[in-house]
């Protein structure tokens, strides 16, 4: 494992906000681990955990076999031997010097280097990151992006051993954002420390993600490879805070192991699935499909067949892929202008989903 | 013709009890702003102590705790071949009394406006935490801090009960501007009296004025 983190940590109740448990056990083996969740769930304090910012009440921190952190020994590596490059929401570069000025900051601190290589090490991170020419440059005179060109660059002077990332790409726009996950890309090539990204985004999250912890109240609700996270929620909170799914009630009224199949009864109507290993006839669960799956049957008055409902229409608003449906029991789906214009005025619309996009999850 | 003697000694002690103000009061500050230790609490009380109590009251614990015949002078004496009390060097000691406390207790508050996220980034490329003091904290903080050692001067030039206490009224030797004036009104003198008031009251208006101007916040500059 390249990160092995199992950290506790108790915050007592202060002022305005209730007392706190941080009680996590992060372990991955990806590149990008995305710790994704909302805000006040504790992304932001067990990253300070691992860069040495906070420490834990009790637990025990291994990065690339490297021990920081040990509760039982008492043994607690300072920020400045733990080697982490750490991104900090609005970057932190010092405003009292200049781009160049911040590298060398860097480059003086660590230890080991001659000066011609730190000098060496800085003008090549000026020109990857395209500093050049703003070197000189004080942080205020700079603009969103070029602050977190600077950071970056600012980051990878010493070469860290793990990079700490804290909503990068807060306030930034849709733009900005890919050029900076192009830049992440460009960081690969210098390093290839293991990275922990905290984000409330969940389009950055799958946009980054190898690895995935999703967060809530200072708990990991789920944690796994970010395609199996996404594929299979845990349970139905799980499925819910991702907000990417339909999720109905089911029952399960069949198993057919031999034809690979299951039979469901979602809101009276027969669905049916591949076959579910590990569960009872009489079973109650959600089904979940993906909001991008669920499709609407445009022309038909035929009466919903299997894997159809028939739903009654709440609302539709304008959306990126064309029309957002609200259909009753808060199933969403999204279809082209095209086909909205064949539906529209249309009280109930009947939805289909394809079977292989069914996810069963028990109660 | 006036004795410009007092005038003199007034800045000669207010320079010099600034810069153990600026050193030593910056040092407590940060402690006070950025560590946790036992005993914390009955510190800062013991800073602010300065402030409620009587000149009188500081000068006579001044008194015996670096007069002549308390350890602490006897090592003053041993070091420097003279006795502490009634020179004017006392006097340094009685101005840094008076103005350490304010400069400490809005010093702390200075360095803890600075932004931990700046300590902590320095300390996440392996600075260390001097170094991150003086490259990262002291740059961030000097013009609160500057500002307040000018008022921290202005205080130290006006010192007169702790003064009088343990450094004593010896013209020519340890009669500051402040002690001048007290000479002068008692002594009937009133041209001189006048003449002093006017000059320390101007000194200390430039001295405001100047903390003012150095604490006024940076001109914002953006690219946007």
């Amino acid at each position: 494992m390249r990160i092995d983190a199992r950290l506790v940590k108790r915050l007592p109740p202060t002022g305005g906000s209730e007392a706190f448990e941080l009680n996590v056990h992060l372990k991955s083996d990806a590149d990008v681990t995305v710790l994704l969740g909302p805000s006040g769930a504790g992304k932001t304090l067990t990253l300070n955990c691992l860069g040495g910012f906070a420490t834990p009440d009790e637990g025990r921190i291994l990065v690339n076999d490297e021990l920081y952190f040990d509760g039982p020994t008492k043994l607690r590596l300072p920020p400045q031997q733990r080697r982490c490059g750490y991104i900090f929401q609005d970057h932190a570069l010092f405003p009292h010097m200049t781009v160049r000025e911040n590298l060398r900051f860097a480059a003086n601190a660590g230890r080991g280097n001659s000066g011609l290589n730190r000098h060496r090490r800085i003008v090549e991170l000026l020109e990857t990151f395209e500093l050049a020419d703003l070197a000189g440059r004080k942080p205020a005179q700079l603009s969103g992006g070029q602050k977190q060109r600077a950071a970056l660059a600012r980051m990878l002077v010493n070469e860290p051993k793990l990079l700490l990332l804290d909503e990068p790409t807060r306030g930034l726009d849709g733009r900005l954002k890919q050029t900076f996950y192009e830049l992440l890309g460009k960081l690969r090539e210098r390093s290839t420390a293991p990275m922990v990204l905290v984000t409330h985004d969940l389009e950055e999250c799958m946009e980054l993600a190898g690895h995935v912890c999703l967060m809530e109240a200072g708990r990991f609700t789920q944690c796994g490879p970010r395609e199996r996270v996404f594929a299979r929620p845990a349970n139905v909170e799980v499925a819910r805070s991702l907000g990417i799914y339909n999720i109905l009630p089911a029952v399960i009224e069949a198993l057919d192991p031999g034809r690979d199949c299951s039979r469901l009864s979602v809101l009276d109507q027969l669905w049916e699935v591949h076959y579910l290993p590990g569960r009872l006839i009489g079973d109650q669960g959600y089904v979940c499909m993906r909001q991008s799956e669920t499709k609407v049957v445009v022309v038909s008055d035929a009466p919903a067949a299997a894997n159809q409902l028939l739903l009654k229409v709440e609302s539709a608003s304008p959306s990126l892929r064309g029309m957002r449906i609200q259909l009753e029991h808060a199933v969403i789906a999204e279809i082209s202008e095209a086909e909205y214009a064949l539906c529209r005025g249309s009280e109930r619309l009947k939805v289909e989903v394809p079977s292989a996009a069914v996810y069963f999850v028990g109660k | 013709m006036i004795d410009w003697f007092p005038l003199w000694l007034s800045l000669r002690v207010a320079a010099l009890a600034t810069l153990f103000v600026l050193t030593v009061g910056t040092l407590v500050a940060y402690l006070l702003s950025h560590k946790s230790f036992p005993g914390k609490n009955l510190v800062d009380s013991l800073i602010t102590l300065p402030l409620v109590l009587p000149p009188t009251v500081l000068g006579y614990y001044l008194l015996v705790i670096v007069g002549r015949h308390s350890p602490l002078g006897q090592l003053y004496e041993g070091l420097f071949g003279q006795p502490l009390v009634f020179t004017w060097q006392a006097a340094v000691v009685a101005a840094f009394l008076h103005s350490a406390p304010i400069y400490i207790k809005a010093g702390r508050a200075v360095l803890e406006t600075v932004d931990t996220r700046y300590e902590w980034a320095a300390h996440s490329l392996g600075a260390s935490e001097w170094r991150t003091f003086w490259r990262v904290t002291l740059p961030l903080a000097w013009r609160g801090l500057s500002s307040l050692g000018s008022l921290s001067f202005a205080r130290s030039l006006g010192d007169f009960g702790v003064t009088i206490m343990v450094a004593g009224n010896i013209p020519g030797q340890t009669q500051t501007l402040s002690v001048a004036i007290f000479d002068a009104v008692e002594s009937g003198n009133g041209r001189l009296a006048r003449i002093l008031v006017i000059v320390i009251s101007a000194a200390a208006l430039a001295l405001l004025w100047a903390a003012g101007y150095l604490s006024r916040p940076a001109r914002a500059q953006s690219a946007g």
